[in-house]
């Protein structure tokens, strides 16, 4: 393999690949690896495959370069010189330093547009199927493919991407996997740090305190790991750690949230005994809750999960809070004082005013007015809260006098501010709506006129719904549902052995991305009609053309493999395929046929 | 709606009116004509608290002389309040429509801390330490102190109820707690203490059981309701414990500690009054001799709690001589305290009854009964003699006194059990005396008797002819309604196996095997694949609850369940478990779901409502047994195989069956709603439980809903979701499960039709 024309710029001995022992020789294109008392070369790396060479860091017992080549693969050696570690570790450099200097000049002038498609392609794994499906086979070229079907990628990298959300069970995601000797391995991704940050953060800060100027990333990790954050069972007290510090700032602000109670008066347990007897007698509250395991362990753990879901609950509400916040709180507080002043006028407080004066300093009075009012303010949502428990939405309304009627409105606006933000709630309300119109090849045989009164009519009915009743009712569709699904009457005998089973998986797969070319394909075929433009008559025809180039390239040779390989099942697999495209070519063909007859 | 109930006018306040609400008027009727004690079940969620006050309030207003008050007990604070606000609707309704404008009055009654509006003392959370706080500004002599030196604080609001209140009559209207606070401000007039007095004059009363069931407080506050009363027990499943515990004391070393060092503080305060003002002393004694009662008419303020014994017979009696002086007493409650204090070190269990104990303590330590029985009364006369403000240090020594009136008071139905450990832990020395009652009629006798009509009522009543056994009472009327519904909006199944066929139960032998955790938590992780929203979890105990949320943990079922739902557990401190119940409601809201893992017989499962998202399925794992090897419990199925006949398994399952009623049946509140109700346990299919299940759940609970497994069970509840899932409007419930007034009219017409010619064809035979 090698040719003699190539010098040999350096000869390592004692290098070991795959276990094997073996020469390395940098040579001036390639990097290759002859195992002893072989004359073939047995790994053979050209320069422009290399995409980077990394070395084991230092102070790790084996001394190793590796070279990572652009398909993902790369190679290990291993040195190993007789003479010791601090021999070997020259030897590797002597290779590293000579690949810094030759790698540069191989590395692929790959210019920037073309990167971006790649990251593009690489990140879309639906979109890289289509390019090779219909690039790479020709059906279309690859500026068309950039151009129109791959508009929207190209064009939204710029756009906002969603924050996400942080899953309940992130941290039982990180599956530890064990190397082998007695450690264990956990595989963190930014994604899940960030998760971590965002549900804890008292260790998001100790992070920032600690990490690089303290310990390394994964020094900080490696203590995470071994924190009772990860394992929920494990006791926080005694052990010196940063993370011990965590869980009590954790505890504090618990205990602190926890003292002030909940907000809603019908979940506060501590306010549903109504008595108030010494400690002691049969029934008071302190009497109940004396049953205690006195397993620490248990109650800590059980402490914890409690408060896992709430930090991840809390992620959530501080997302969605944050932009709608400001408009929300002050909306409501209004609301209650202008109800509060409403009651105050209302109840004559101007004449218990008076009487505070006579009989207070000017300072107590005003502790005490302080004190009505924040009253007020908890009693409002408290006493809405009852009401909403005691409506019964299907007895019909109660008569609501002046004071349930205040708290109506106090209602709503509470509710406003909870408001769900839609960009289009019909869609929301009404779901897909199946378009009304006829097919257009009827219209087609119509006169001008008739056409555009039709067209009248149905900008008339345009945007409305096609009146429940028209269509199945919601009752029987369900029960039809049922029916059909596993276990309902329809389904007796119902056996799994479906097309899920008789086609093999690999087949599926080919049919899908099939699907999804041709319905790409389809999707621009149609959207060309009506060709009003030149332009667009020019892609209809192009179109056109695509698409039979698809059929040549990708649908005969898929039909022709289905009928050979699963007999059984014949054309079934492709005949709607072969439905699609005919309805395009009718439609071609109509469309050509008229065209030749205008230009006549 | 105004509907015609057998003859007598009744306003409803809503439009329509579900079928069984109006059964549930018919059966109500039918008591209070008869003047009886009565006994109903009616499923939660279908407006029990609206019928029961519609009915009653027009039978108050048709024959004001037949029925004079309705008191209305129930059993949490938010419970009060909810009954408060649906009368308020009521009597809204009757203003707008009724010809003439009802001149009721109506109030609610709560503690102190929920009352008090005093700027300092309503800062307190705990409601002992604002009673103390509000003794200590309102007690007779701080006042009395308070009218010649002006530095000592009183409380403004209750100075202004004395001067003016007391006479002046509150006009009528409903009252919520709110109400009576804004009332109070106005007035400059204590909202408490203004509920207090206006008790007497009030139509209707709602207040929580205690006052009304434990003598303690029952003696001050309902003194004065006559015998034209009707009284209703809502959500009284749980009425025969409430009962019980009113009537029971328990003693630990704290308990002993706190007693002596409150007695030497006595001690040093006699002393101390003794050298400077010995009258006052000596006029005590002579109040006395003359007799306790009319000393404290006067003072309501001063009554903290009051003798736990009722038989008027000992108030006419004179204090004993023996412990007429302060220092007489104040030694002879020290002799007793010493008493106590050996009987507690013990090594081994003690169990005797009231009679063995006195006899006991005549034996050592030459203690009568006669003098025990005043101990209580004596000692609340001693601390209002020396003018004592902060009772909360004197709490141990109360505890005693009760004690000692109640042992040598009652002599049956009651048992002293001394027990020198924890059972789980029999290393630690902490010795407890128990003195329990073990006969729940003993609290509930005087109020049958007293009262013309008592109402007990609740969701969960069934087996309900345990009831009358265990209150001894004879109810005229013991009816349990159904549900009339037009979709089958509760999916009861009981779940027997897992999908490896292995029997979930949560019997003593298998409770601890990992195959059966792992069956019950996979259930959970199906369920909540399964389900949307919430989903509520019910164990047997909490202990049970811990040791299997850590196997959880170990077989890394935890870490599957969070990535369904949201995980949220109750623990032991109330407050903590008020917080995550917070997030969960919070997850339940945003759309996230959540799993709350709760006890039976916990707070969450008496008071907490699930209603529609927040409980779409309910888990019950296991039956929900009380712990059999308490003493205690012991002792008491002894007594009612002794007393009542019943036999030992027939109250524990009775008693097990209510409890996990009351759990599935908190998923439910109407019928709008809907939600699944798990019971994994291979012993719910079983007759003897399965029977014992409330009426309205047991109709849904058909044979094929049995023995399920787990997937087969999951199978059932994805299509009833997909069906309830559908849009449900009152006209689909209309003329089925909701009626209107025409329709309750021409059923009633067909009814009474019916009747005549089942008549006119018996006349016919004759």
């Amino acid at each position: 393999m090698t040719t003699s024309s190539e010098d040999v710029l350096l000869q390592m001995g004692e290098v070991r690949y795959k276990k094997g022992d073996g020469t390395l020789y940098v040579m001036n294109e390639r990097l290759a690896w002859m195992a002893e008392n072989r004359d073939t070369v047995a790994v053979s790396h050209r320069f422009q495959d290399i995409k980077m060479q990394k070395i084991s860091p230092e102070g790790k017992p084996k001394v190793q370069l590796q070279a990572v080549l652009h398909d993902g693969n790369s190679s290990t050696f291993h040195f190993v010189n007789r003479n010791g570690q601090q021999a070997q570790i020259a030897d590797r450099d002597k290779v590293k330093e000579l690949l810094q200097q030759l790698l540069p000049n191989f590395k692929r002038k790959v210019d920037k547009e073309l990167e971006e498609k790649n990251r593009i392609l690489s990140e879309n794994p639906h979109l890289l199927q289509l390019y090779k499906d219909l690039v790479i086979t020709k059906v279309l070229t690859s500026e068309e493919f950039w151009g129109t079907h791959a508009k929207s990628y190209t064009e939204n990298k710029n756009a906002k991407k969603q924050e996400i959300g942080v899953s309940g069970a992130f941290l039982a995601d990180i599956k530890p996997q064990t190397d082998g000797c007695n450690g264990l391995k956990y595989n963190l991704t930014a994604d899940i740090i960030n998760c971590i940050f965002k549900t804890y953060p008292a260790v998001k800060r100790k992070h920032q305190e600690n990490v690089p100027s303290k310990m390394t990333e994964s020094e900080f990790w490696t203590k995470f790991f071994q924190s009772h954050y990860f394992h929920r069972d494990r006791l926080t007290a005694g052990t010196k750690d940063i993370f011990t510090e965590c869980g009590k700032i954790d505890d504090q602000t618990l205990k602190a949230a926890v003292q002030q109670g909940p907000e809603d008066p019908l979940l506060d347990l501590r306010q549903f005994e109504d008595n108030s007897l010494e400690e002691g007698f049969g029934g008071a509250a302190s009497d109940k809750n004396g049953v205690n395991s006195g397993n620490i362990v248990h109650q800590s753990m059980i402490k914890r999960f409690n408060q896992h879901s709430i930090m991840v609950l809390k992620t959530c509400t501080n997302v969605t809070e944050s932009p709608t916040k400001q408009n929300g709180s002050t909306d409501s507080s209004k609301a209650a004082i202008d109800a509060n002043k409403n009651d105050l006028n209302l109840n004559g407080i101007k004449e218990k005013k008076k009487s505070h004066k006579l009989n207070h300093s000017e300072n107590n009075h005003v502790g005490s007015q302080d004190q009505v009012d924040s009253a007020d303010l908890v009693s409002k949502p408290k006493r809405q809260r009852i009401l909403e428990k005691i409506s019964y939405d299907d007895l019909g309304a109660p008569v609501l006098n002046g004071d349930i009627v205040d708290c109506a409105t106090a209602n709503q606006n509470l509710t406003k501010t909870q408001q769900l933000n839609l960009a289009k709630v019909e869609r929301y309300l009404h779901g897909p709506v199946p378009i009304a119109g006829e097919p257009q090849e009827e219209a087609q045989e119509l006169n001008l006129n008739m056409t555009q009164y039709q067209i009248c009519q149905d900008s008339e009915s345009w945007g409305q719904r096609t009146p429940h009743k028209v269509l199945v009712s919601a009752t029987a569709a369900v029960n039809a549902l049922g029916e059909l699904s596993p276990g309902g009457a329809l389904m007796r005998g119902f056996q799994e052995q479906s097309l899920a089973q008789l086609v093999p998986p690999d087949v599926e797969k080919e049919l899908r991305s099939i699907y999804l070319s041709l319905s790409e394909l389809l999707r621009h075929f149609w959207r060309s009609f009506p060709p009003t433009t030149p332009e667009l008559e020019a892609r209809a025809v192009r179109m056109h053309e695509s698409l039979q180039r698809f059929q040549m390239a990708k649908i005969t040779p898929f039909e022709d493999r289905v009928m050979r390989e699963l007999s059984p099942l014949g054309n079934t697999l492709t005949q709607h395929l072969n439905q699609l495209l005919q309805a395009a070519a009718r439609k071609f063909a109509t469309w050509q046929e008229r065209r030749m007859r205008q230009h006549r | 709606m105004k509907l015609q109930v057998d003859g007598l006018l009744v306003y409803f306040p809503y439009e329509y009116i579900y079928p069984e609400q109006y059964a549930y008027m018919l059966e109500l009727k039918r008591a209070l004509d008869a003047k009886g004690h009565c006994l109903l079940e009616m499923p939660s969620g279908t407006g029990k608290t609206a019928t029961l006050l519609s009915l009653i309030v027009a039978y108050m207003i048709e024959h004001p002389d037949a029925v004079r008050k309705l008191v209305y007990c129930s059993r949490t604070v938010p419970e009060i309040e909810k009954v408060v606000a649906e009368l308020k609707n009521l009597i809204a309704y009757y203003e707008s429509h009724a010809v003439e404008k009802p001149e009721l009055t109506g109030l609610v009654l709560s503690s102190r801390k929920n009352m008090c509006i005093h700027p300092e003392v309503s800062r307190e959370r705990e409601g002992k330490i604002v009673d103390a706080k509000c003794y200590g500004l309102t007690a007779s002599y701080v006042r009395e102190r308070a009218e010649i030196d002006s530095t000592v604080p009183i409380c403004q609001y209750y100075e202004g109820f004395s001067i003016e209140g007391k006479e002046s009559h509150l006009p009528a209207g409903i009252y919520t707690l709110d109400d009576l606070k804004e009332y109070g401000r106005t007035r400059n007039w204590c909202p408490y203490f203004l509920a207090r007095y206006a008790i007497v004059h009030a139509q209707i009363v709602v207040y929580s059981y205690h006052y009304l069931l434990d003598p303690k407080i029952a003696e001050v506050v309902s003194k004065e309701i006559p015998r034209e009363s009707v009284i209703v027990f809502d959500e009284a499943h749980n009425i025969d414990n409430v009962c019980i515990d009113s009537m029971s004391v328990k003693i630990n070393r704290r308990t002993i500690e706190r007693s002596t060092t409150a007695l030497s503080m006595l001690e040093k305060i006699v002393q101390e009054i003794k050298e400077d003002d010995s009258k006052r002393i000596a006029d005590e004694y002579q109040r006395m001799v003359q007799g306790l009662k009319d000393a404290s008419v006067a003072r309501d303020t001063d009554m903290v709690l009051a003798n736990p014994v009722l038989p008027d017979d000992i108030l006419r009696e004179v204090v004993p001589g023996n412990i007429r002086n302060a220092d007489h007493f104040l030694l002879f409650l020290k002799r007793f305290v010493e008493y106590i204090k050996t009987r507690l070190r013990v090594q081994h269990v003690v169990q005797e009854s009231p009679a063995g104990f006195l006899k006991d303590v005549s034996q050592k330590v030459c203690i009568e009964r006669k003098p025990l029985r005043f101990c209580a009364e004596r000692l609340a006369s001693l601390l209002r003699t020396m003018e004592i403000t902060d009772l909360t240090e004197y709490g141990g020594l109360i505890v005693i006194t009760h004690l000692a009136t109640l042992v040598s008071t009652y002599t049956k139905g009651f048992t002293i059990i001394v027990e020198p450990f924890d059972d789980k832990t029999p290393t630690v020395a902490n010795p407890i005396m128990h003195f329990s009652c073990l006969d729940s009629s003993i609290a509930m006798r005087p109020i049958f008797q007293r009262f013309q009509s008592v109402v007990i009522t609740s969701g969960t009543l069934s087996p309900m002819d345990m009831y009358p056994k265990i209150l001894d009472f004879e109810p005229v009327i013991m009816s349990s309604f159904t549900m009339t519904l037009a979709r089958p909006c509760l999916l009861p199944m009981i779940v027997s196996k897992g999908n490896d066929q292995v029997a979930i139960s949560s019997k003593f032998e298998t409770r601890e095997d990992t195959a059966v955790i792992r069956n019950y938590g996979q259930l959970l992780v199906e369920t909540a694949k399964t389900v949307p929203d919430g989903i509520v979890c019910f164990f047997t105990s909490y202990l049970y609850l811990e040791s299997v949320v850590a196997s959880w943990y170990d077989q890394g079922i935890v870490d599957t369940l969070l990535r369904y739902k949201l995980l949220f557990i109750e623990t032991q401190d109330n407050a903590e478990t008020s917080y995550a119940l917070m997030h969960y409601v919070k997850a339940c809201d945003c759309g996230r779901g959540a799993v709350l893992l709760a006890v039976a017989r916990g707070k969450v499962s008496e008071g907490v409502d699930f209603d529609h998202h927040y409980g779409r399925a309910v888990l019950m794992f296991g039956i929900p047994y009380v712990y059999t090897q308490s003493r205690i419990l012991k002792a008491r199925l002894d007594y009612l195989r002794d007393q009542f006949q019943i036999r030992e398994n027939d109250f524990l399952t009775f008693d097990a069956m209510r409890h996990a009623a009351q759990c599935v049946g908190r998923a439910l509140r109407g019928k709008t709603d809907y939600g699944i109700m798990i019971f994994a346990d291979k012993r719910f299919s079983r007759q003897d439980k399965r029977s014992k299940l409330p009426k309205w759940i047991q109709e849904h609970l058909t044979d094929n809903y049995c023995n399920l497994s787990t997937e087969e069970a999951m199978q059932i509840a994805r299509r009833w979701l997909k069906h309830m899932a559908q849009p449900f409007t009152r006209e689909d419930q209309l003329g089925v499960s909701l009626l209107t007034l025409e329709q309750l009219e021409t059923m009633e017409r067909e009814k009474a039709a019916e009747r005549e010619i089942e008549q006119a064809a018996k006349s016919d035979v004759e």
